[in-house]
Parts: C-alpha cells; structure tokens; sequence
C-alpha cells in the first residue's frame, strides 16, 4: 500500500449529505471480478451526460475547468454510505484521489479508504464549506493540503482545521502497512484464543466437511 | 459492574488487545457473496494466504444470480456469468459452504443465514455486505465489511476493531394494526436522520421489541445501516432459541441444552450506561413511506411531502430531493401514481411478509399499468410460501413470482425498473438511480407495497383491512 504523509493537491468539492456507493461506483459499473478497471464508473451517473454513455457532463465538478488532476475529495455528511463495495475506494483511488475530507463518513467506507491508502479525514462541515469556497475561488492556485503526521487540512485563505482520524487507521496509513501482514504476528495469541473458546463455546466451532462433499444433501 | 450486551459480545471475542486503540476481535462466522465476496477470495489466493478455518466460511450466489424461473448462470447483467462462475470455482477450491445457484438452500445471504441457523446468538459474524447488522437481531454482532477486511478476516480468524460506542433505541407501545417493524426503522431515521447511528452499536429494545417475532427483529436491525450504525442488536429471547432449534447449522442435543443456558446471559444488565439512548413512543405510529432519496425522508402515509425547515434536510440536499422524486412541498404522498411495486430484500422477503402481503391481495388486482414483482427471500421461503398457497395469491392478484435473490431492490441480475419510473418498495434505498437509472424509489413495509399496488398510488394499507 501507498504511504501517505503529506498531500497537496487539486480538492474536488462535492460537499453533498449521503454521497451514497452506487452514486461513488452505480452496479452497472462493476463489469468483472476486480479490483481494477474501475475508474471510468466512477460517478458514472453524475459525471456524463446519459446513463451508460461516456460523454461529459459538463456541469459535474470533476469535468468542470481547473479540476483535471483532482486528488482530494471534498464530500458532506455521511460520505461513503449506503453499499459495502470496495469498488467506490477502488475507483476513487484508480482515479487518483488520496484523501476524502467530510464531516462524518459512512463506517464499512472509511475502513475501505484505511485499507487502500486513502485518508478519511474528518473535519466539521463549517470548516469543510470553508475549504470548498477557497477551492471554488480558484481551483489551481488554491490547491488542499492534507497533513496526515500534523493531522491537519489546510487551503490558502482557509484553515489549517484540524481532523479526527482513529490513532491506528493514521499508523496504517503514514507507513503502508498491510494489516493482514500485522495481524499475522499476533498468530500465537489467535491460536491461543481458539483452544480456550473451543472448549467455552464448541457449538461455535462448526465440522469441516470431507472433500468433495456438499453442504446441502 | 453491569454490562450492555454489546459489552458481553467485546469480551467474549477479544483476542487481544493492540497499540493504537484497537483490538483483535475473533470472528466466528464469514458469509460472502458472489459480487464482493468472489473478488475477496480470488485476492486471498493471489496473496498464497490459505483460510484458516473453512468449516466457518459460507458463500451464496444471490447479488448477481438473476431471479427468472429456469434460471442458471447466465444473467442480463453484462459479465454476470463470470462472477458466478469464479466464485463457484474459488468457493470449491477453498473448501468453503456454497450455497450455489441451483441449491435448495440458496437465498439471500441475510435470509438464509438464521434460517439455516448459520447465525447464532452470541456470535460474531461478517459479510462484505452492508446489511449484514440484519443478523444482529439473533443477539449476535454482525456487520458489513469491505473486500479487503473479509480477507483479513478469512486468513487471521479476526479483525482489528476500535471499540465501537453504544446507544439504545426503546420503542415503547404496542403496535397498531398495519404497522411493522420496516415503520419502526424509518420512523427512527427519519426522525434522528441517517448519520445519527454513526459510529454506534446499537441496541434495540422495548415492549415494542419484545413484542415483535423473530423474523420482523430481522426486517429492524436490517436498517441499522440506514443510520450509519456499525450495526444494531437485539437481546435473544425465547422465541430466539425456539426459532433456532433444529435448523441445520444450529448446535444439537446436550450441546444445544449448554448453548441456550450461554444464550440466556446474552442480555444487558440492569443499571447499565449506554453512551447515547433514544426513547419513542410508537402506539400511535402509523404505516410510514419515503418521500425524497435518502431513508431519512421517512413520513407517516397520511402526510404530505414535507416543507424544507420541516424536513430535516439542507435547503441544496431538499430541493435536489423534490425535483428528483418529482414531488412537490405540501403533495399529499398518497396522491402519488406507482408505476411499479416490488416485494423482496434482505429487509422485507421472509415467509411472515409475504403472508402479510397477501392477506392485503387476496381476492384483489393490482391497478392496472403496474409492474408487480415479488421475490422471496430464498428458495426454502418460496417453498414454504406455495405449500400455502402465497404464490396462487400473488400471480390472482397480477404479481410476479420468482426465485430467490437481491433481484430488483438493486441492479441484481442485470434488471431495473425504467428511467423516472415511480416504484413503492418494500426495500432499504431509496437513493438515486438505486433500483434503475432515474427510478424513483418510495420505501415502504410489505402490506404498503402492496395496498399501494391494489390502488395504483402510494396507499395506507389500514384501508384494506
């Protein structure tokens, strides 16, 4: 995974409540088994003018001047909700964003930002309105700067505010770690669990079935 | 000192404790699916990481699997085929429990899983699906995840967690004749909005509660997602274990006898602190709909579509809402004309909601113009539905009647309801081009969905008594 410290970069606002998944990434979008290939659903629905073309629409942010190249997301209550698909990180990320910066974020989404090296930072909406008024005043010269080490969101002429991140998602993030890789240390202690579960709960603990045989007979 | 139940489930799956202020927690149910779960296994073995444990991991073919009768694995979804196919491939290599399209027990992975007892109280359970808080009304801690996570999951037996905080949601009052458990979770969102579980486990609890079966417990914690909730929980009670006993994956004999004796402390002691509580009164609540494009613009069907200050909305995310939905401040809701109405979802598609539905229909037509589809739950709801007699009473009235699977409540099997088509559902989203591109999309209980169908306009269903 990436490492993130410090960004800055052209923000994209979008500071709409309930940005939903299927608005991130629509069904239709999700075209295979993976993780890639994704970035042209993005926003499908808003970004081009019909429903499965390709032709902009104009009036959506990131086809609007001064927004090619956007990195920073600036979204409104409640980003990420809806759907648990991984995909809306994907395509976010496929498409070049390294941070969303909202008020609240969606629980199953900003675990997937965490996962795929892309920082949810939360900061009040008064404060992300402000960051979107300096970015609508001029795009390129008001480029976002996320901090992750100062945690801290700043744009010329509005902050630097403060953001709320849980302690071990920044840890993740700052060094690129795979948590399956760090978890994997702690295997003695998950073995340990098992035993003494084992014998507390054994209805937990289902028989694995011969090969070949079927789960339902 | 007294604990929630929410406590109870934390220290029975704490593993250990982690710098950082999270904590390993076991996990002792994975359920996957073949639109995000396939992509999590075929990742997991790109990575040459086996599954810990594959007696504890099952997988249903219900998001992409289309819903017409005959069906196989060829879907209208363009590419559809191929995420069966993998995952069926993946699934038998790894070892897992397959549920596959043509399996008896195939379903929805929310429905089949306390029907096959696969969840259990006290059981912590994951699936790369938001609305896997549906499961938590077993008394278990259920919810979604990400792809990434349910390969965390599925190579270390555990996730790393924050220790989420809690809230309990009282619904006081004995329900009016009508009225479900799908009104009580969007009077609670509409009322205190769709962030306002955010960052919560939320315990549901109450006469209200205690009051309902198992299956309308499921039907409310299935929403907790609606409100941004990690998820939401009920205490398992007596008509917990009589739904539990005997069903397949359940514990049996003297190991059944220990497990309810473990099950009946699943519950949160007297004098213990929630970190936020909800009281409401729901004796006079009324059958509820969606007005606009987010669960939280929830209202009673008698009422009309609401004024921006009286909408609990910003002025921008308000008129973005009407003009979507195509409705006006001050409309009556039920002078709205339907074009379609659906019966299905993880939230609404078990055995009681059909019954309910159909007690509604028999001896009546759907308006004519109306697209009506039902789609169980799963293939042992459907079954159980024709050994009464449901589907004759569905197809009388002029419904659909189909196989199992997510089907129309998104874009499951490649199929949609048509562009600024107006559609009652008995879902969970109403958000934009959900169901369709430009649909638009009413949430409702089962009996609404399909009064609202009888009349061809949004109705309330205490009409057709």
């Amino acid at each position: 995974m990436d490492r993130f410290t410090v960004l800055t970069a052209v923000a994209a606002p979008l500071v709409r409540a309930n940005v939903d998944t299927d608005a991130i990434i629509p069904s239709r979008e999700m075209k295979t088994v993976s993780k890639t290939g994704l970035s042209a659903g993005l926003f499908a629905g808003w970004r081009y003018a019909e429903i499965g073309g390709r032709d902009p629409n104009p009036e959506f942010v990131l086809n609007r001047p001064g927004y090619a190249g956007a990195r920073i997301l600036l979204g409104g209550e409640n980003f990420g909700c809806g759907s648990s698909r991984e995909h809306a990180v994907w395509a976010l990320h496929e498409y070049g964003f390294r941070a969303v910066v909202a008020p609240t974020f969606a629980p199953i989404f900003a675990s997937n930002c965490i996962r795929n090296g892309v920082v949810p930072a939360r900061v009040a909406l008064e404060h992300v309105r402000e960051l979107a008024a300096a970015v609508e005043r001029d795009p390129v010269a008001n480029a976002v700067t996320v901090d992750l080490e100062a945690k801290t969101v700043s744009a010329p002429g509005a902050g630097p505010y403060a953001f709320a991140i849980d302690d071990e998602a920044r840890e993740m993030l700052l060094n690129g770690w795979d948590a399956i890789d760090l978890t994997l240390k702690y295997r003695p202690a998950i073995e340990a669990f098992v035993v003494r579960d084992r014998a507390e709960r054994p209805w937990i603990y289902v028989a694995p079935r011969a090969a070949g045989e079927r789960t339902t007979p | 000192m007294p604990s929630t139940l929410f406590d109870k489930l934390w220290r029975q799956h704490l593993v250990q404790e982690l710098p950082g202020g999270t904590a390993l927690v076991a996990i002792d149910r994975i359920f996957l699916h073949e639109r995000t779960g396939s992509i999590a296994l075929k990742s997991l073995r790109e990575s040459g990481r086996p599954v810990l444990d594959r007696a504890r991991v099952f997988c249903t073919m219900d998001h992409i699997v289309d819903t017409f009768p005959g069906r196989g694995d060829d879907t209208k979804l363009p590419g559809g085929r191929a995420f069966i196919t993998e995952t069926r491939e993946a699934a038998l290599e790894a070892g897992i429990h397959l549920f596959d399209v043509r399996d008896p027990n195939q379903g929805i992975v929310h429905v089949i899983s306390p029907e096959l007892g696969i969840v259990l109280p006290g059981a912590t359970v994951v699936c790369p699906d938001s609305h896997t808080c549906t499961q938590g009304a077993m008394g278990a801690f259920a919810w979604g995840i990400g792809s990434t996570e349910a390969e965390h999951a599925l190579a270390t037996g555990t996730l790393r967690l924050a220790k989420p905080k809690t809230m309990r949601v009282r619904f006081e009052g004995a329900l009016a004749p009508g009225v479900t458990a799908k009104d009580l979770s969007l009077l609670l969102i509409g009322t205190h909005g769709a962030v306002g579980g955010n960052g919560y486990v939320v315990e549901y609890a109450g006469s209200a509660v205690h009051a309902l079966d198992v299956e309308a417990r499921l039907t409310l914690c299935n929403m907790a997602t609606e409100f941004s909730a990690v998820t939401g929980l009920i205490a398992p009670d007596e008509k917990t274990f009589a739904y539990l006993k005997g069903r397949s994956f359940a514990p049996q004999g003297a190991e059944w006898d220990r497990a309810v004796a473990a099950w009946r402390e699943l519950k949160t002691d007297e004098g213990a602190t929630f970190d936020r509580e909800i009281v409401l009164d729901v004796s006079d609540l009324a059958p509820m709909v969606t007005w606009g494009t987010s669960p939280q613009h929830a209202v009673p069907v008698g009422a009309r579509v609401p004024e921006q200050a009286a909408s609990g909305t910003t002025p921008e995310a308000y008129d973005r809402a009407l003009a979507y939905m195509d409705v006006q401040p001050g409309q009556a809701l039920q002078e709205l004309k339907i074009d379609a109405a659906f019966i299905g979802s993880c939230t609404n598609s078990r055995l009681s909601d059909l019954r309910r539905a159909a007690a509604v229909l028999k001896g009546r037509r759907v308006a004519p113009g109306v697209k009506a589809i039902c789609v169980p739950g799963s293939m042992s709801v459907k079954r159980a539905a024709e050994a009464e007699g449901l589907d004759r009473v569905f197809l009388d009235a002029g419904f659909e009647w189909r196989e199992s699977g997510c089907s129309m409540c998104f874009y499951a099997g490649g199929e949609s309801f048509g562009k600024r088509e107006r559609v009652v559902s008995s879902t969970n989203r109403n958000f934009e081009s959900r169901q369709g591109p430009e649909t638009r999309t009413h949430l409702a209980s089962p009996e609404t969905v399909a009064a609202s169908a009888i009349a061809g306009r949004l109705a309330d269903v205490r009409e057709f008594a």
